[in-house]
């Protein structure tokens, strides 16, 4: 196996009281786009919580660059360089949208990224700076939530579900602007219900199906029917 | 002319209720903490001044900037020792601990300093006043309102202009992305505390300053700081301010009816406000 910046080893985890993730095994390369897929309620949004930190689990079952994270608190983990644009974007209602960004940037991790960089990657937020974050479209907070994520500098982002509940033209601006963001050596591990869109960013990608990888491949080379049996779990 | 005086002097007195509803109502907002032991905490702060003015002979206004510090200090380990285990969804767990912690501190201050009621001795200042027309302010109701507007304007300024206030307002927000942002909700916490207690020392002391103190008379402070935010609108500092002085003018014109009537004034004022806007005067405002 090449660099991995992210290791997940026979990782259980659960979401409440219910067991959401059996012994996942996956990796990401430094470097490269990773998509997951899957259907509602395959642990997806899970994973996403546990890499983050925001679930805790067996301090050995996620490995960051060699050291040992499944149980480090979210806020180390963030200085660690791991950031994430969470589903549902869950900005700050009562901050502006620029105090959203800045928030995002008080990790003090240093890097490419700055309220400049943001802005011109997304020049509506300029305009639009000074403004309750909840006085946005839905496509615009989705691009404060990527900015506030990038504003941290990471090594490695988290995309969860950043399409839903938006309209096509914006989920195609926002895609547009992934390859700028993950050109500059950045990781990234995506997921996505729109299977399309998640297959052609990535490199590589994992199909979740009830806490288990039920697919795992080249983006460029797995079918449509391999990946329909490992979403509906249907011969 | 009776009148006026007695609206004036309320006013003056509702500074004092600002400084008491000032600490609790950051520690809600910023937590969702409804802090029993606050009242306890204010006599606990105008006793520790007893003690600094005992051994250094410092006058009270001086020995502030040094009970300040100290209550900061305790807020912050209170906070981290106690008070960050017993916050999550449910609102009960902080509330029995706080009372808990509230029933401590009055018996604390029973063992160490007696029953007996005490004062903080503050000198000319006490009876010195400026006369305006035939109405006379005293030096140091006036002391205490412009402290409050100051604070108050100081708070503002911290949590609407400062990163620590937007780290506050990020974790009151939602704590879980609060935390994704590298901020450690249980230090953010400490420090909203160690800041309510800080404002909570200067309530304290200039409580002391006032009018006598035991350690039994927190729960009726306690109440006036509840009162002085509910009127004026949870999370609104400005309007903690405005609660504070409608409270103090309530009980100054109760008790140019009937001196027996004091407290009843407030009160009944609190429940029409509460009775016609229970979310208070000016709820939550956006900046």
């Amino acid at each position: 196996m090449p660099d991995a910046i992210l290791k997940i080893e026979n990782l259980n985890a659960y979401y409440k009281d219910f067991q959401a993730l059996y012994d996942l095994n996956l990796y990401a390369e430094e470097g490269e786009v990773l998509a997951i897929i899957g259907a509602n309620g395959a642990g997806k949004t899970t994973l996403m919580r546990s890499i983050s930190g925001l679930i805790a689990n067996g301090n050995d079952q996620i490995i960051y660059r060699g050291n040992s994270i499944g149980a480090v608190k979210p806020n180390r983990i963030a200085e660690l360089g791991i950031a994430m644009v969470p589903e549902g974007r869950q900005l700050f209602p009562s901050l502006s949208v620029e105090e959203n960004l800045l928030i995002g940037g008080q990790v003090g991790r240093s890097g490419p990224w700055s309220l400049q960089r943001i802005f011109e990657l997304f020049p509506i937020l300029e305009e639009r700076r000074a403004v309750a974050s909840t006085s946005l479209s839905g496509g615009q907070q989705q691009m404060v939530a990527i900015g506030r994520a990038l504003m941290s500098n990471p090594d490695l982002i988290l995309f969860d579900e950043i399409s839903l509940g938006l309209a096509p033209v914006i989920i195609k601006t926002i895609y547009e602007a992934l390859p700028g963001i993950v050109s500059t050596g950045m990781s990234a591990v995506i997921v996505e219900q729109d299977i399309t869109k998640a297959l052609s960013v990535s490199s590589r990608v994992y199909c979740l199906q009830e806490g288990h990888v039920s697919l795992e491949g080249a983006s460029a080379s797995v079918s449509r029917e391999e990946i329909s049996r490992a979403y509906f779990g249907v011969e | 002319m009776e009148w006026v005086n007695a609206i004036i002097q309320g006013t003056l007195l509702g500074g004092l209720y600002a400084l008491f509803a000032a600490g609790l109502s950051l520690i809600f907002g910023v937590m969702r903490l409804v802090n029993i032991a606050h009242g306890d905490l204010i006599v606990l702060a105008a006793y520790l001044g007893l003690s600094v003015i005992m051994t250094t002979g410092l006058h009270p206004l001086a020995a502030i900037l040094i009970v300040i510090p100290m209550m900061a200090i305790i807020g912050y380990a209170l906070q981290r020792g106690i008070l960050n285990q017993t916050i999550g969804d449910d609102l009960l767990p902080p509330l029995l601990v706080t009372f808990g912690l509230s029933v401590i501190i009055q018996n604390g201050l029973l063992e160490a300093y007696t029953a007996d009621p005490q004062k903080l001795n503050a000198g000319e200042i006490e009876t010195a006043s400026i006369a305006v027309g035939s109405i006379s302010l005293g030096m140091l109701p006036l002391l205490t309102f412009t402290a409050a507007v100051v604070i108050i304007a100081g708070l503002q300024y911290v949590f609407y202009r400062t990163a620590l206030g937007r780290a506050f307002r990020a974790v009151s927000d939602n704590q879980d992305i609060a935390q994704l942002m590298g901020l450690n909700k249980a230090h953010i916490f400490g420090l909203a505390m160690a800041l309510a207690l800080a404002v909570t020392a200067i309530a304290g002391m200039l409580l002391g300053m006032r009018t006598s103190f035991d350690p039994a008379v927190g729960g009726s402070r306690l109440i006036f700081g509840f009162e002085a935010v509910i009127i004026g609108g949870l999370g609104n500092l400005w309007g903690t301010l405005a609660g504070g002085v409608i409270l103090g003018v309530a009980q100054n014109i109760g008790a140019q009816i009937n001196p027996g009537y004091q407290l009843l004034a407030g009160h009944i004022a609190f429940l029409i406000i509460l009775a016609f806007r229970p979310s208070g005067l000016f709820p939550r405002m956006s900046g």
